[in-house]
């Protein structure tokens, strides 16, 4: 057994964003086990202060490159929320349909590019390229076609040209949705054939358990495995209603650690996770037929509480969002697509947005005067949600897994990060005092 | 002869412009072929020290950046700045809108005078080193990026348009979205877009940056036309155009 390991990796490679592990064991005596966070900071509840309603999305979709469209829904929607403007059915399934495709992009991202590596054993993909080609093309094609719905809906892949507080700047032909439907029932193949590649490395998610509350959406009227709409629920409420969006500060009730100035979440206990486990640990039994079939290739079940299970649950949910999608585009071409005048008129007034990002969910609220400009804001993103709780499991793993050598050690530390899907850059808040250098 | 080595670097930003790079999808294969792509945090585990073109993402934000940046500077013969961010500042630099220990309260509130939080005024790459090449926009587009670095391996210059938006919207035939009461600022912004927010029916928000010599006495006029005043459209430029903005 190893009685000494100095894990210091600075800007830990393969996750979105700027983060650092630091652990240090002395005579088998666990010193220091810290997850640090160094981004630089970018201000944006600061920034958007004096800038019209319409601007809002346009300015925070930047947040995030990766769910710049999620970034975009969650600012729509508190917009919508506190100018007290209604949305039609058809906006709000076609922003649905969107949303759908920056899951897709997101979770194939994260598990074909950034997980993948690890369980192969390769620094990156590159390696893989020519070791597992054909996988890796299966990968990029799915991606592709993800990328390809993106530009349908939201105007283009990154950053969306076509959301606004009202609905939506241009819609898909029927021609155009037809085609995207026919695209999808071809990637099932794709999709499984991914499952088949991650189940066959699976032994290699570390065999890790931590007791832990998941947060996520919960919709209710009708069931939904919800990623849009729906209130706050958590596996810690126990049957106690689900919390309005509106009242998100309650539920992620941000606070400085005394021991760092990281600014963490917690709610029913110290710390809470979210992201596609906790989304799949609070609604499970509403995934489509493919996202249940996805789930018991891997075993996974309700009530899961290992980390790395996480991108399993993503594969989940990829299935489960190209079958709901597929309905979709049936219930919209049924009804017909038609052209709608989109009328806004600003006032004053306070609103809420919170949509489930890829990697958990997202908290936006604005305040604006009466001629519509932005005076206040405040985001809570899922990264920083995951903090606390991403340190909570590095104090049970780094015991459990030191005997196994500073190197396996430092892999399953990256592993762990990794898992969560983390997006730093997002971090509006989160920073840590202490940097490794 | 050996082939380039190309490092990917972020500093302040989304990263969406390295996504663009994932973006290329199949076309990322090619790429790899043509070049040694020796770091890039965000998609690889291997790193290296030594590199010959260096793509930086990102606005300059702190002095530590500052002094990272200029090392990697130093390393590489070649420097394509990818994006907005990095290309102009891009949305960051709203912040220099606001007196900055303003904004840090604003965010951290009784944290905010911790020396960890320091931040400085948001500078865009090539007001701290040299860049070579700029391959602009929010995000930038994957084909400009790769016709960049294809003029770069052949030694030859890019041509990137500096005239403005309305030029290729015009082509496309879209009806301005001044016809919309929206202020678009495609009259001075710099073109290569193909126009593709007011293609969507989303007005121009400036994400490229301004054309050289904007044409600042058209854009009055097209404020005047439409009833428009010039702070209307300064209350616009800001998005992504603070502190840059030509004098209007």
């Amino acid at each position: 057994m190893s009685k000494n390991i100095d894990i210091n990796v600075h800007h830990i490679t393969r996750v979105e964003g700027h983060g650092n592990i630091h652990v240090n064991v002395t005579n088998g005596t666990i010193e220091k086990c810290e997850w640090q966070v160094p981004e630089a900071p970018r201000f944006f509840e600061a920034m958007v202060r004096g800038r019209r309603w319409d601007d809002i999305q346009t300015i925070v979709s930047r947040i995030c490159g990766i769910c710049s469209i999620t970034h975009s829904l969650a600012a729509t929607k508190a917009v919508e929320d506190a100018l007290g403007v209604e949305v039609s059915e058809q906006a709000d399934k076609l922003r649905i349909l969107m949303h759908y495709s920056e899951q897709l992009q997101s979770h194939v991202l994260h598990v074909g590019y950034l997980v993948a590596p690890d369980l192969f054993r390769a620094p990156s993909v590159v390696p893989l390229v020519s070791k597992a080609t054909e996988a890796v093309k299966t990968i990029i094609r799915v991606h592709r076609v993800a990328n390809r719905w993106s530009d349908l809906l939201a105007g283009r892949t990154t950053h969306p040209t076509t959301l606004i507080p009202g609905g939506l700047t241009q819609i898909p032909k029927a021609q155009q949705l037809r085609e995207l439907q026919e695209t999808l029932k071809a990637t099932v193949a794709d999709l499984i054939t991914i499952c088949e590649v991650v189940l066959s490395v699976a032994d290699k998610f570390p065999a890790f358990e931590r007791e832990t509350e998941y947060v996520s959406l919960k919709l209710d009227n009708p069931p939904t495995y919800t990623f849009y709409h729906g209130d706050i629920t958590s596996t810690d409420c126990n049957g106690e209603g689900p919390v309005p969006i509106q009242q998100w500060e309650s539920v992620a009730n941000e606070y400085v650690h005394p021991q760092s100035t990281a600014k963490w979440t917690k709610w029913h206990r110290d710390s809470y996770a979210v992201g596609a486990l906790a989304r799949f640990n609070n609604n499970a039994e509403l995934l489509s037929p493919l996202g249940k079939k996805v789930a018991d290739m891997f075993g996974l079940k309700k009530g899961n509480c290992n980390p790395f299970m996480n991108s399993v649950a993503q594969l989940a949910e990829t299935a489960h969002v190209v079958e709901t999608s597929i309905q979709l585009i049936d219930d919209l071409l049924t009804k017909g697509l038609k052209d709608e005048k989109v009328k806004v008129t600003p006032r004053a007034g306070r609103g809420s947005g919170c949509v489930e990002a890829p990697r958990g969910i997202l908290f936006h609220t604005y305040e604006f005067d009466k001629d519509g400009n932005c005076v206040a804001a405040n985001i809570c993103i899922p990264t920083n949600q995951n903090h606390a709780n991403i340190q909570k499991d590095f104090e049970k793993f780094v015991p459990e897994f030191m005997d196994r050598g500073q190197d396996e050690l430092r892999l399953g530390l990256e592993m762990l990060v990794r898992s969560y899907d983390p997006c730093i850059s997002c971090s509006t808040h989160m920073l840590n005092v202490e940097f490794v250098k | 002869m050996s082939k380039p080595r190309v490092a990917i670097f972020d500093f302040a930003c989304c990263e969406g412009c390295q996504l663009q790079i994932v973006n290329l999808e199949e076309e990322i294969l090619d790429l790899i072929g043509a070049v040694d792509v020796v770091e890039w945090r965000e998609g690889m585990s291997e790193q290296s020290d030594q590199y010959d073109i260096a793509i930086i993402e990102g606005s300059i934000t702190r002095p530590e950046d500052e002094s990272r940046l200029k090392k990697i500077r130093d390393k590489a013969k070649a420097l394509i700045a990818i994006g907005a961010c990095a290309t102009t500042g891009g949305v960051n630099k709203l912040k220099n809108n606001f007196d900055l220990e303003e904004v840090k309260r604003c965010v951290y509130g009784d944290a905010a005078s911790m020396p960890h939080l320091a931040t400085g005024p948001t500078k865009a790459v090539d007001e701290v080193v040299k860049v070579d090449y700029k391959v602009h926009g929010c995000p930038m587009d994957r084909g400009e990026f790769t016709y960049v670095v294809r003029c770069l391996l052949m030694g030859k210059d890019p041509v990137i348009a500096d005239y403005p938006v309305c030029v290729e919207c015009k082509k496309k035939e879209n009806v301005c979205r001044y016809e919309f009461d929206e202020i678009c600022l495609g009259p001075i912004i710099r073109a290569g877009c193909g126009a593709r927010c007011p293609s969507a029916g989303f007005r121009c928000f400036g994400c490229r940056g301004y054309i050289d010599n904007p044409n600042v006495e058209a854009a009055r006029e097209v404020m005047d036309r439409y009833g428009l005043t010039v702070e209307d459209l300064k209350q616009k430029m800001v998005l992504f155009g603070s502190k840059q903005e030509p004098t209007l």
